[in-house]
């Protein structure tokens, strides 16, 4: 604890009515090692100090020492939530530095993952978001349906929350038989699931009285501090990366990008549940596209040459010790990438000065922006409010700390 | 941004700022301008406000350090967006080691952490800072995590 704060406790005047609280680290309703330090006049809280670090494990330090395609596994680790989507953050920052040309079929495979995986955050969201507030069996139903996409990842590249599926140039593997047809169950299953999840939470009136007016946040506030992703388009600003600044080839499909004006914990619910339909129907669209064909990029600088090719051909076997001893030649210069995942803005800042090994990697997280705009939403709230407000901008610590 | 928006919005940046301008790179189609550590304030505040800018959200600030050697030896970037132009622009200020950069927390408020979580790893001072204290790292850590000169194992400080 801050010795500032310490001092400021015992040297307050006994008349004061306020009282200060400490929540978290290990409160399980912080979602990882949140620490909040409240002041509290009786039930109402009158300021909130949130406090993080208690995960930094120097993620941006380690991946000076990592070679480009090595810092692939980092980011997995960063927010543990989002893998497929960090990774393609990550690998898109430094395809733009090398000018790779991605093939169509593994555009849409990251597409397709991207949004499986944003259905899986955000199903881990709601059943934690439920259980905050006491509806526990949720929190059951919800894993049961993200560990169905858990079984999707594993398929097809043998990881489950740390997949590291993406690949400087493509991705790491074809997708295995029967994938598509097993992608095509999940999305027929999950509408009936999504309305057990309305039926339990949308039109419960115990839910919807601890959320409705909650933790309110204007359009102006939101934007003045950062904050991206659901939570900013709750307050009515429909700005989604997706849409916006299209990456990937998301221009070429059809979806909303759902907004509330309220900007209140309801509304970020809503906005998440819809977001989940409408991943949903990218998912159909890109299973229906999906173009035959190499799912690496065909530039030897980037991508290792395949087995057959480096025992026959005396170039490709030269590439391939090149890459896995020098690694990738990226020009010097610098980066700034940014993808839409399940919390908001998430940008990779990459320096380069022409080494195997990346200068500096930034990674601009969205939960950061968005716990640090967290007292602004809790002001003048019950303390019991703070739960719902701290599970409605849905944050992830492991990226907070990196 | 499209090439040619580019241009537009570079020229009009050299008009208005041009005496405090260090650098102009457009690299990737990104647009990166150095500016000088003085001027600051007053850049961020007419990027904030006047409608031509109108960049309204600080994305994302960080340091970087250019190397033990190097003159001055480090720089702090700021990523700004603007929502109604969708302008993207990498502004960069440089600073030495016993230099402070001054605060812009009064600009956007959130670079409250993010100039703290610099500091945390730089230990670049930035002057008019609410609380200048460590973000991420214990309290009583000596030492500045993210210099080139830190090692990456076997520290004792």
């Amino acid at each position: 604890m801050a010795e500032s704060e310490v001092l400021l406790e015992v040297r307050r005047s006994p008349l004061e009515t306020t009282m200060m609280m400490n929540m978290g680290p290990q409160h399980p309703s912080t979602h990882g090692v949140l620490r909040l330090v409240l002041t509290l006049e009786g039930e109402r809280v009158v300021d909130a100090k949130p406090d993080i670090g208690y995960l930094h494990t120097g993620m941006e330090k380690l991946a000076e020492y990592k070679k480009y395609q090595h810092v692939i596994t980092i980011t997995d680790r960063t927010d543990y939530l989002n893998a497929m989507g960090n990774n393609l953050g990550y690998v898109l920052a430094v395809e733009k530095m090398l000018g790779v040309e991605v093939p169509p079929r593994a555009q849409v495979i990251r597409v397709m993952m991207a949004e499986l995986q944003r259905i899986a955050s955000h199903l881990v969201w709601i059943g934690t978001h439920g259980l905050d507030l006491g509806a526990m069996s949720l929190f059951f139903y919800a894993f049961a349906e993200r560990e169905k996409i858990l079984q999707l990842f594993e398929a097809a590249s043998g990881g489950r929350l740390t997949p590291s599926y993406l690949r400087i140039g493509g991705v790491m593997a074809d997708l295995p038989e029967g994938f598509t047809a097993r992608v095509l169950d999940f999305c027929r299953e999950f509408p009936r699931a999504l309305e057990e999840f309305d039926k339990l939470l949308t039109h419960n009136p115990i839910f919807r009285m601890r959320t409705e007016g909650v933790g309110r946040l204007s359009a102006e506030e939101a934007i003045r501090w950062g904050v991206t992703g659901p939570s900013l388009r709750a307050s009515g600003v429909p700005y989604d990366l997706r849409r916006v600044h299209p990456y990937s080839g998301y221009e070429t499909y059809d979806f909303e990008v759902p907004t509330r004006t309220e900007g209140d914990v309801y509304a970020r619910y809503l906005v998440r549940v819809q977001e989940m339909r409408e991943s949903l129907k990218i998912i159909r669209q890109a299973v229906e596209k999906l173009p035959p064909g190499p799912v690496t990029c065909d530039d030897p600088r980037v991508s290792l040459p395949s087995r057959e090719k480096m025992l026959t051909q005396m170039d490709a076997l030269i590439y391939h010790f090149l890459l896995t001893a020098e690694g990738l030649k990226v020009p010097p210069g610098e980066v700034y990438v940014a993808v839409e995942s399940p919390r908001g803005e998430l940008g990779y800042y990459i320096v380069s000065d022409g080494g195997p090994m990346p200068y500096r990697v930034h990674i601009r997280a969205p939960s950061f922006a968005n716990v640090q705009a967290l007292p602004l939403m809790v002001r003048g709230q019950l303390i019991a409010d703070v739960v719902a407000v701290i599970a409605s901008i849905d944050i992830v610590l492991g990226e907070i700390d990196r | 941004m499209e090439g040619q928006e580019h241009q537009a919005h570079r020229h009009l940046f050299e008009q208005r700022f041009g005496p405090h301008i260090l650098e102009v790179k457009e690299q990737w189609g990104e647009l990166t301008v150095v500016i000088a550590r003085e001027a600051l304030i007053r850049i961020g505040q007419t990027l904030r406000d006047d409608p031509a800018f109108d960049y309204k959200m600080l994305v994302d600030l960080c340091g970087v350090d250019r190397g033990v050697g190097a003159d001055p030896r480090f720089e702090v970037v700021y990523h700004l967006y603007s929502l109604t132009h969708r302008h993207r622009l990498r502004l960069k200020v440089r600073v030495n080691e016993e230099e402070a950069v001054p605060s812009v927390t009064a600009i956007w408020p959130n670079a409250n952490w993010y100039e703290r979580e610099v500091y945390d790893m730089f230990g670049v001072r930035f002057e008019g800072h609410p609380e200048l204290r460590r973000l991420l790292m214990p309290e009583d850590w000596e030492g500045y995590p993210l210099r080139k000169d830190y090692p990456l194992r076997g520290y004792r400080g």
